[in-house]
């Protein structure tokens, strides 16, 4: 990926050289021209386009944006609510993620969307402990999102 | 044009301040550490995001100045907010306070007993 970027710029800066003329809208010319002829030529590299994981980092940044705005509605309804009858607890969560980063970017999700808190991480990095602030209201909504959330992520890193 | 702005602007400002409003209530209703985590790391993060959004709309669009420092601040205030939550509430939990009594379930207990 960063093999193709690096490709990338020095296409622009050779089309600038073309040109002759050293500013930035030749440079931005130039790199879409760079980005449609890696585009063209995408079977020769080993990693993918590599346009796709940025869409997909533009995805998962969305997602993130998304998920704040939610939970903020369901922690709003939970505290203005007249009778407090919630039920928290914490449960476990397995996960699939391998590498620390992407489960620091999937705990700081979980901690964003409505209703939970990651409290622990276990030691072999295979399962988020969580504390739900509404137990019976959230379990089922829960495993959806994060089977969306662990999908965008795979999809950021994945790799071929 | 400048009412819709002025629009805009003030509907960002009130909601920050009413997000943090509640997420003060939050704290004071709520019945143990963790609920009151959830207030706070939520409630205050776009509260206060969206205060500052408002300030660097105000900024820009009526006195003419792009503020980059705004942005950066809405960005650093995302991503260290849900991380010092989840410090607190391990912290506490590491040292020992207890669920609220009306918890259902706590799965962490085994995890720590083995």
């Amino acid at each position: 990926m960063a093999f193709q970027i690096l490709l990338n710029f020095f296409l622009a800066f050779l089309w600038m050289f073309l040109q002759v003329s050293f500013n930035s809208s030749t440079f931005i010319v130039g790199y879409i021209l760079g980005l449609i002829l890696i585009y063209g030529m995408r079977r020769f590299f080993k990693q993918e386009f590599y346009m796709r994981r940025v869409w997909a980092v533009f995805y998962l940044t969305l997602l993130f944006f998304k998920e704040l705005i939610l939970a903020n509605i369901d922690v709003l309804r939970v505290i203005l609510k007249p009778k407090l009858d919630i039920q928290p607890g914490i449960f476990a969560m397995p996960t699939e993620l391998k590498s620390d980063w992407e489960i620091t970017l999937l705990s700081s999700l979980i901690t964003l969307t409505p209703g939970t808190l990651v409290i622990d991480v276990s030691d072999d990095n295979k399962v988020l402990y969580v504390h739900a602030i509404d137990l019976p209201d959230v379990h089922d909504a829960i495993d959806g999102i994060k089977n969306s959330f662990e999908k965008a992520i795979m999809e950021v890193s994945r790799n071929g | 044009m400048t009412v819709i702005v002025d629009g805009v602007i003030i509907l960002f400002l009130v909601i920050g301040a009413f997000l943090s409003l509640v997420a003060t209530f939050g704290v004071i209703r709520l019945p143990d550490v963790y609920t009151r985590n959830h207030a706070a790391s939520k409630a205050a993060t776009l509260g206060v995001m969206s205060t500052l959004l408002g300030a660097f709309l105000y900024f820009y669009l009526i006195e003419g100045h792009f503020s980059s420092r705004i942005l950066l601040g809405i960005a650093f205030i995302f991503i260290t907010a849900p991380v010092s939550g989840h410090l607190i509430s391990r912290a506490a939990y590491n040292a020992g306070i207890k669920l609220a009594d009306s918890s259902i379930r706590d799965d962490l207990k085994d995890k720590n007993k083995r």
